[in-house]
């Protein structure tokens, strides 16, 4: 029993580490959709992050400064979709997916130029990456039931980048929900007119939400190459980006709602990873197709039963054309 | 006028022999995972750089990145006048089947492939569960919770032939030992995500497991940074991959596609090129396990000696390894 349990919180633990780059891409989506821009390039941007991550920390030996340069770069490609879908009114989905073809390219070819490894970047060292952490107390409190093993197993010893999407999540839904700025965001994906008549730029409001959407981004592909992963390996965010905008769009745009659509994939996930070779009661082992298949199909199932209509914010995918 | 003609006849064949071995033109097709995943590609680049060094002959590459270039680039490398090209992988068993027939007179090569047949290829096939079962041994040697792992790259039947290998070792020392098996996935994807690599030895630790072998690609790379980061020990496979976290390596179980590389383009430039199937194993020197200065402190005098009375055994035939892929079963 008492091993159960521990194996059920060891389970928790990989879904936090599993979860933590779709929490962060899903945030980054609610920010960005909810001002109205569809946001397909999310995966685009998290495998340019995550190669900017690796690389800097490969050349200059610091986790921190890959970090910061990943951000960057998935800033810059968030103003880049920003300027071709608000400033030029282009087709939204189309530019998403024109950012995440470049990426999957550029960083294999930018990658075999800079390491010659066939776009992989060398294998980071201990201290190019971020390290588990442990919180201080887990080894004492860890020897309390229940309360003090979650403590120990689950919430401690886990990189800065983990509780920081946890993190995220709370500011996110404390942003759009308190503050001015979340108010104008809202508004400007319902309507847009309304924010403008008020003497708010639409644009303004646009931008920023994709600047912040960039900066989540960027922390979700660091995670990748850097916390997670030791190193970059061409596609490596592996459709990340997609299921995060699918949890998104199952949140019905909410952080709470994406926050557990998230957790549960990742839980999922680490249970499926769980799952392989073990003898289940009356099927016996199941074949590994039906267990890798597991998250996906549950989650189908799951969502489109349980989860009512979504709607998405009014204004979404188009461009504002201020009336003359 | 009959004897000039011979002469003639000889002078020209003189020619051209010499022609060939002057004009040799090799060429290689790297497989998903790219030349340097670290581990199957890097070795045949090895091999290929050996031949290069030794020879000054230059060698074709081409890195397949995506499924439908295999054939493309292996038409191409034939058609820009290659003489003998060698596949790496059974993914390119398809594509060189076609394209041989196409070219009957260039030469081709291709490595775990075994069921083809060709007047001009030549397949290698590797015991790979000779070589397995010994770094098995070594693992349930090493292991002191009695619990193991592997961690395999796409689920096909020649990796359910390394585990198996694997699992007969590890039973041979210790028969009670558990052994958990997880493999990456279904998809040539699975060669290339070390992130799921990571997670899943993850959760074989969770289980205990404090050996784990993986046979997997560039996966691999992330199975051995977690067994690393949490102080536990990675197997490393077809390359030798001590170095990729020293003191946290075991071994690694060489897969010697290098010598299959090597050999190819040397017999090619020798004009001893044969077309035929070509089985490696323990005995020629196909397969072995890795010892170097990285895991010298992780391998004891006992691990050593029942590793080599293991292999002594194999290579006299007074053990025989069971091979997954003859009957699709593992008896262990």
């Amino acid at each position: 029993m008492v091993d159960l349990w521990l194996q059920f919180l060891l389970t928790l633990d990989a879904t936090c580490r599993v979860a933590t780059p779709l929490i962060l891409c899903a945030m980054a989506g609610i920010f960005s959709e909810k001002s109205g821009v569809i946001d397909i390039s999310l995966e685009g941007k998290m495998l340019m992050s995550a190669f900017a991550a690796a690389t800097v920390a490969s050349l200059t030996s610091s986790a921190l400064a890959g970090l910061i340069v990943a951000i960057g770069i998935s800033v810059l490609l968030g103003l880049l979709h920003g300027l071709a879908s608000v400033t030029l009114r282009g087709n939204q989905v189309i530019s998403g997916l024109a950012i995440n073809i470049l990426a999957s390219g550029l960083t294999v070819t930018v990658g075999i130029a800079i390491f010659q490894q066939g776009g992989q970047t060398p294998t980071l060292e201990r201290d190019e990456r971020f390290r588990p952490v442990e919180l201080p107390l887990a080894e004492q409190i860890g020897n309390f039931p229940v309360v003090g093993t979650i403590y120990k197993e689950v919430i401690s010893g886990h990189n800065i980048l983990v509780w920081t999407a946890f993190a995220t999540v709370i500011v996110t839904a404390i942003v759009l929900t308190k503050t001015r700025f979340g108010l104008r965001l809202r508004a400007v994906g319902e309507k847009p007119e309304a924010l403008d008549s008020a003497g708010v730029s639409v644009a303004k409001t646009r931008y920023f939400a994709l600047i912040i959407a960039g900066v989540l981004c960027g922390i979700a592909g660091a995670y990748l190459s850097t916390a997670h992963g030791s190193g970059f390996v061409r596609e490596m965010t592996a459709g990340k980006g997609y299921i995060a905008l699918a949890a998104m769009i199952f949140g019905k745009w909410q952080p709470r709602g994406a926050l557990l659509a998230c957790l549960l994939f990742g839980f999922l996930e680490a249970v499926a990873s769980r799952l392989q070779g073990v003898q289940l009661p009356l099927i016996g082992a199941a074949p590994v197709d039906l267990i890798l298949a597991l998250p996906y199909l549950l989650t189908v199932i799951l969502l489109a039963g349980f989860v009512g209509k979504a709607m998405p914010p009014r204004a979404i995918g188009e461009p504002y054309i201020k009336e003359r | 006028m009959k004897t000039i003609k011979t002469l003639i006849a000889a002078g020209a064949l003189t020619i051209s022999s010499v022609a060939v071995a002057a004009d040799m033109k090799p060429a290689v097709i790297y497989d998903m995972g790219g030349k340097f995943d670290k581990s199957f590609n890097e070795g045949v680049w090895n091999g290929v750089k050996k031949f290069t060094t030794e020879t000054g002959i230059e060698v074709m590459e081409f890195e397949v990145t995506n499924e439908t270039q295999r054939e493309q680039a292996m038409r191409r490398m034939a058609e820009r006048g290659a003489t003998v090209i060698l596949g790496v992988g059974f993914a390119q068993a398809d594509a060189i089947s076609k394209v041989s027939a196409e070219f009957p007179d260039t030469q081709f090569s291709i490595i775990d492939v075994f069921w083809l047949d060709a007047p001009n290829l030549r397949q290698y096939a590797f015991k790979e569960h000779e070589g397995s079962y010994i770094v098995g041994v070594a693992a349930a040697k090493a292991s002191q919770t009695g619990k193991v792992g592997f961690v395999g790259g796409m689920d096909i039947p020649l990796i359910r032939k390394f585990a198996c290998g694997y699992v007969g070792g590890v039973k041979s020392v210790n028969a009670g030992a558990e052994v958990f098996q997880n493999m990456t996935g279904t998809t040539p994807s699975a060669w290339n995500d070390p992130a799921k690599g990571a997670e899943l030895t993850q959760s074989q630790i969770d289980r205990g497991a404090d050996v784990v072998y993986q046979a997997a690609g560039g996966t691999g790379t992330g199975v051995i940074q977690a067994a690393a980061d949490s102080g536990k020990l990675a197997i490393g496979v077809d390359s030798n991959q001590n170095g990729l976290a020293p003191g946290s390596v075991l071994t690694s179980m060489l897969k010697r596609v290098d010598v299959a590389a090597y050999e190819t383009f040397m017999d090619s430039k020798n004009g001893n090129f044969s077309a035929g199937v070509r089985v490696l194993g323990l005995a020629e020197g196909g397969v072995d396990w890795a010892l170097d200065e990285n895991n010298a402190s992780l391998v004891t005098a006992d691990m050593k000696a029942a590793v080599d009375a293991a292999r002594n055994d194999i290579v006299s035939g007074k053990i025989t390894v069971h091979d997954y892929t003859s009957d699709e079963s593992c008896p262990y």
